[in-house]
């Protein structure tokens, strides 16, 4: 229940983060909303000797349209992102991802950034902002870089961002398919944590799907694209028949996570019927 | 004979705890008082091969570290059972020891081996993980039947194939005839999962050791205050009974992982007398996963006998029940006298055979948990009474009106004799089922069922009609099988000089809304206010000894030795007014706070009279001052509610998940003083139940450790996992007790479970599915329609 | 940070709890500790208008916000009117996820001042009550917002 002890530091700005992070180097922790971090430091599971907050930063909670984007700062509180008309609007799966996240009190204080900076392979964001083709923008002491959302997640627990790296601002493209796009999730029953979190981008028109993108999250190890399941929908009419064979795709080829509640067989039948959930909805 | 019984009066104890203003354990703290963390072990079965406290003990702040060979040397053996279950053959029941820290060997992840103490919390949980622990890692075996069997890893040396007793209760000779002899038999093999209570308050305990006085003090989070001392001081620590003060404060939830008298609380005071200090602990979560003692954990084979005409013959059960690493204090009773006796259920089952084998396995010990063996029972009858049905392509609301017992008032008819040692005081079981079928609409209902099968969708109604047998417990009759208690509870009622009137209750409120209940009944037996009696309870210093509250016993035992000071009081009030009224007290009538000479408008008020007492100036020759009596009630029996329950489920196709979209039930607990707060009680245990059904459950793995050991893992139902319930009843009144009541807090998880089960099977009965493992989780019902398929 | 309405300083070891702030240091012990995996709600309270775990945030993140507890709920003794809610529909019984199941309806009704049964459900899923059921939780925060 209490923490090993730490040095807490509190950043005023981005750059006041980057150099406090580039001062400590790999034995600081950044702390945006606290709602993964504090948990396992309480556990003792990480024991990080500085710890540098970051949720005070207010130059990084917003939303705004950019026009061929939206922009959405790292320090955005889920429940920013889940009654957001913006992006309720342009991606709407993305509100509705937020809005599952966790509890009314999670949503309150977690971010945006916090999630996707931790990578976890039971989180609910990963998988939509693949299925939202996002771009994500971190900031380190060489300047600013953006990182492909297809190439961020790297593996458990692992991101490209690198030591010094602070995400700072995830990018939705607002085109056609993320406006239509849904995000649906089949809960652990205990952590509410996906088993299966199934987003789906999609473009349509008359009755067929032009364009698609669909990304799952809990399924394996990292949130991943599911190429399968978008080439085999992908220019088809869209009705039962191309959806479930499309969604027979879903997992097909992925290392799948498998436990004692869940196995591997049930967790990819699950991954089939929500992405069939997911693709009808849409059409 | 006021107008108090009966009526859903809001409770008294809720503005406090609305404001946060509530005293639980945590809530105190004492002057000087340190910090205590429990170092444990993350071995399930392991030889303690060394435990090194010398760098935790050179930490700053660290006040003292003890080990086993401490407490050991000191002369301490640990907690102890208070039930003595001896094996078929006459031996004597295997009782190996607890120490409150392990000396030789571990048994269970989490077994305590070193208590830290320091000024600070942070620094105690510091300096625990300082302490180095070496062990030699063992065989685990927490399967109950498995542990059984010649091989498997031995626990305690003195425990061969790890068996604490066997024990059988039936007719086992008419039970063989009736199977012989039947025209169909239903069989079922379950696991009656191990449950884990999670009461949302921890565990806590602060203890003193005052010096100038030689007294101890131990703030507890307790059921039963009083059990605890008797425990603590006759048993554990060897305190002289009138040197302890046991205060259990506000509890924040208790299902009965709060009766037990746990090694942790006593280490906690005995260390306060080494240190000279106070030492407060509070158990976290993860460590109330470990160590708050689990429930159920039956493995039984069950077999139901029928004749050709749908009449039950015969039932039959052989169980493996765990009790864990170690016995807890009424572990051994559960699986026998809190369950054997209750196969009967509510049917003419004329031969009955139950066999118990109790073991240890290398898990966290398991005592009572909400219901405590009745709904293990329970789940058993109600579960083959509906597959037999099913079987025999009966109804299943006619199969079970066709096997009922036939009412009996326990005054007109006699009580009921079963073929498994109790007898029933009075019951109603159609009745209680016709109304159920009433409520639900069941024709309609079955309807929609056969509407939603033809649409595609899998809908599933799920009866189970339950007796238990709760308000324990005449004590020669458990004195006589083995219970080492007594199982009465005490109350006094004091009546002040103006009339108003403080109840010290034997029995502990954590949630039942004594404050509430009890002063009805007392407000309403005196014709005074709500607002002119208070409850004291949980205090060893103040309440008469009581042994408190679990197994649905509050109202039925704490309630009627309150109706017995009442009676004492206005029969000594009487003798008061018939002097101030000049009459003798049988010309006395008390009605609405006064006594009246019968026929004349001549009165006398309560108030008048209380005064009286203690300013006897004017007063009877021979009578002593004062208006304050206490009173021991023993019941005469167990009281039995009884009651029924319709579940219906939906079940997605898709991905195997269920969901209880209704549920009805219609309960009999006999009179009722708080309806309010009746129905609040069968809800929070229907919680527990369909919890069980569909959620909750342990999980070890072959080496023993808990794999669900948070929040995180351990499914504990949430708002949106229930329904709205839709609660009714009947009233049979208890033929045995003052008051005619019976008790409800367990009603709903015994009847439950069951309920919820035959939900699920009959909405999968396309599937051909006929039996399920609980927790029915998505997973188990998917793979069940796929194997199907 | 301001605690129901009146300023305080302290200094704290960056590793304590908020809740162990609020109960250990500042004795507003109407705040409890259910669990060490945010998961049960007990510790909930409102920081800067917003419902949080106050077991999953650091004092120290919190220096300058405005904090309010059960304890400044009630008014000169009376109850809020949820709080009030909760006690004619018998929606606590041991008292103890009460608090936190107080200031979670509090903010549904905050934002959503006529939920359905459903959405109250959603918006108390991180408040465990092992003792109600829930049943008359639901009723007690739909009568709140029939009275709001």
């Amino acid at each position: 229940m209490i923490p090993v002890s730490f040095d807490y530091k509190r950043a005023n700005s981005v750059s006041d983060a980057i150099s406090l992070l580039q001062q400590h180097g790999e034995n600081a922790k950044i702390l945006a909303g606290g709602h993964s971090l504090v948990p396992t430091m309480k556990l003792r599971l990480a024991t990080p000797e500085t710890l540098i907050d970051i949720g005070g930063i207010m130059e990084l909670k917003y939303i705004e349209d950019k026009g061929d984007y939206l922009a959405i700062g790292s320090g955005t509180t889920h429940c920013m992102v889940e009654s957001s008309d913006l992006i309720q609007q342009k991606a709407p799966g993305l509100s509705q991802a937020a809005a599952q996240i966790g509890d009314v009190q999670v949503r309150n204080r977690g971010t945006i950034g916090g999630v996707l900076a931790h990578s976890d392979p039971q989180a609910d964001y990963p998988g939509v902002v693949l299925a939202l083709d996002a771009t994500i923008v971190a900031q380190g002491s060489g300047g600013e870089r953006t990182i492909a959302a297809s190439d961020y997640f790297t593996g458990l627990w692992e991101t490209a961002l690198t030591e010094g790296e602070i995400l700072t601002e995830i990018r939705i493209p607002t085109d056609s398919a993320n406006a239509n796009s849904c995000y649906l999730k089949f809960p652990q029953p205990a952590s509410r944590y996906p088993y299966v979190g199934c987003a789906v981008a999609m473009s349509a028109s008359g009755g067929s799907c032009s364009d698609v993108r669909v990304g799952l999250s809990g399924v394996g190890e990292f949130a991943f694209r599911d190429s399968g399941v978008e080439d085999s929908i992908r220019g088809q009419t869209l009705n039962e028949s191309s959806i479930a064979s499309a969604s027979a795709k879903a997992a097909q080829g992925r290392s799948v996570l498998s436990d004692v509640f869940v196995s591997e067989e049930y967790r990819r039948a699950m991954a089939q019927v929500y992405t069939k959930r997911a693709l009808t909805q849409l059409s | 004979m006021g107008d108090l019984i009966g009526k859903s009066v809001k409770r008294v104890e809720d503005y406090r705890l609305l404001k946060g203003e509530g005293k639980y354990t945590d809530d105190f703290n004492m002057a000087n008082q340190t910090f205590a963390v429990y170092v444990r072990s993350p071995h399930a079965h392991a030889k303690l091969v060394n435990v090194d406290i010398s760098a935790a003990k050179a930490m700053d702040g660290v006040v003292n570290v003890f080990t086993g060979k401490d407490i050991k040397d000191a002369g301490i053996v640990g907690s102890i059972c208070g039930w003595q279950v001896d094996f078929k053959n006459g031996d004597t029941m295997k009782e190996p020891g607890h120490p409150i820290l392990a000396v030789d060997k571990v048994r269970h992840v989490g077994d305590a081996v070193a208590l830290v103490i320091a000024e600070d919390k942070g620094t105690a949980r510091d300096a625990a993980g300082a302490v180095e622990v070496t062990y030699e890692v063992l065989d685990a075996i927490v399967d109950p039947k498995a542990a059984a069997q010649d091989g498997a890893p031995q626990i305690h040396d003195d425990v061969p194939n790890n068996t604490i007793f066997d024990w059988e209760l039936g007719n086992k000779d008419e039970t063989d005839k009736a199977f012989k002899n039947a025209h169909h038999i239903t069989e079922l093999s379950y696991h009656n999962q191990k449950l884990i209570p999670n009461a949302i308050e921890p565990r806590a305990a602060l203890g003193h050791y005052d010096i100038s006085d030689d007294k101890y003090t131990l703030y507890t989070t307790s059921q039963n205050p009083h059990l605890a001392r008797l425990i603590i001081a006759a048993f554990v620590l060897s305190i002289p009974e009138h040197k302890l003060r046991v205060v259990a404060p506000d509890v924040g939830g208790g299902f009965g992982s709060k009766i037990f008298t746990y090694n942790d609380e006593c280490g906690v005071l005995w260390a306060s007398k080494q240190i000279g200090r106070p030492v407060k602990w509070t158990a976290d979560r993860t460590e109330a996963f470990f160590t708050d003692c689990h429930g159920r954990d039956h493995v039984t084979d069950a077999k139901l006998a029928l004749d050709a005409d749908g009449n039950i013959t015969g039932l039959r059960t052989k169980t493996y029940a765990s009790l864990g690493a170690y016995l807890s204090n009424f572990s051994t009773c559960v699986p026998t006298y809190l369950h054997g006796t209750l196969m009967q259920g509510a049917y003419i089952t004329p031969a009955v055979h139950v066999d118990v084998t109790a073991v240890v396995t290398n898990t966290v010990p398991v005592d009572a948990l909400r219901g405590a063996g009745r709904p293990e029972a329970t789940y058993c009858i109600e579960r083959l009474i509906e597959t037999a049905a099913r079987e025999i392509g009966m109804d299943p609301a006619e199969f079970r009106l066709k096997n009922f017992i036939p009412p009996f008032d326990g005054v007109k008819q006699p009580g009921y004799q079963t073929q498994v040692a109790l007898q029933y005081d009075s019951g109603n079981y159609e009745g209680t089922l016709k109304k159920v079928l009433k409520n639900a609409k069941y024709e309609k209902l079955k309807k929609e069922r056969d509407a939603a099968r033809a649409d595609g969708k899998l809908m599933g109604i799920g009866f189970s009609t339950y007796v238990e047998a709760c308000g324990l417990a005449p004590s020669a009759l458990v004195g006589s099988l083995g219970c080492r208690i007594g199982l009465y509870d005490a109350a006094s009622i004091r009546v002040h000089p103006t009339g108003k009137v403080t109840i010290f209750a034997g029995a502990h409120s954590h949630g039942q809304g004594h404050d509430t209940t009890f002063a009805q009944i007392v407000a309403d037996e005196f014709g005074i206010g709500m607002d002119d009696v208070n409850v004291v309870h949980g205090d060893t210093d103040s309440v008469p000894f009581g042994y408190g509250t679990y197994g649905s016993r509050s109202i039925s035992v704490c309630g009627n030795a309150i109706m017995k000071s009442v009676d004492k009081v206005k029969e000594k009030g009487a003798r008061i007014a018939a002097h101030k009224l000049e009459c003798s007290p049988e010309d006395l009538e008390f009605e609405n706070g006064s006594w009246t000479v019968k026929g004349t408008e001549k009165s006398v008020g309560f108030g008048d009279v209380s005064l009286t007492a203690y300013v006897p100036h004017d007063y009877p020759e021979n009578e002593e001052p004062g208006l304050d009596f206490t009173s021991f009630y023993d019941p005469a029996n167990f009281v039995f509610p009884f009651g029924a329950h319709i579940c219906v489920v939906e079940v997605d196709k898709d991905t195997g998940e269920v969901k209880v979209v209704k549920y009805f039930t219609v309960d009999d607990a006999g009179n009722v003083i708080n309806p309010m707060i009746v129905e609040g009680q069968i809800h929070g245990g229907l919680a527990h139940g369909i919890g069980q059904a569909l959620y909750e459950g342990a999980v070890y793995d072959d080496s023993g450790q808990l794999l669900n050991g948070s929040m995180l893992e351990y499914c504990i139902p949430r708002a949106d996992n229930m329904p709205l319930f839709e609660t009714d009843s009947t009233v049979t009144p208890c033929p045995h007790n003052p008051l005619g009541v019976k008790g409800i807090a367990e009603a709903g998880t015994i009847g439950s479970t069951p309920a919820v089960v035959n939900a699920v099977i009959d909405a999968l009965s396309d599937y051909g599915v006929k039996d399920l493992q609980m927790p029915l989780a998505p997973q188990r019902v998917w793979a069940a329609m796929q194997q199907a398929k | 940070m301001s605690v129901n309405g009146t300023g305080y300083e302290h200094d704290v070891e960056p590793r304590t709890l908020l809740v162990q702030h609020l109960r250990d240091n500042m004795g507003l012990t109407g705040t409890h500790v259910g669990c060490d995996t945010s998961s049960c709600g007990a510790c909930t309270i409102i920081a800067n208008g917003e419902t949080v775990k106050s077991c999953t945030l650091l004092a120290v993140q919190c220096e300058g916000a405005e904090i309010k507890t059960i304890e400044g709920m009630a008014t000169n003794g009376k109850l809020h009117p949820i709080q009030e809610s909760f006690r004619e529909h018998h929606g606590l019984q041991c008292g103890f996820c009460t608090p936190g199941m107080v200031l979670s309806s509090w903010q549904l009704l905050e934002r959503n001042p006529k939920p359905s049964e459903t959405e109250i459900r959603h918006a108390i899923e991180g408040n465990f009550c092992r003792c109600t059921g829930y049943h008359n939780i639901v009723k007690a925060v739909q009568d709140a917002a029939n009275k709001g």
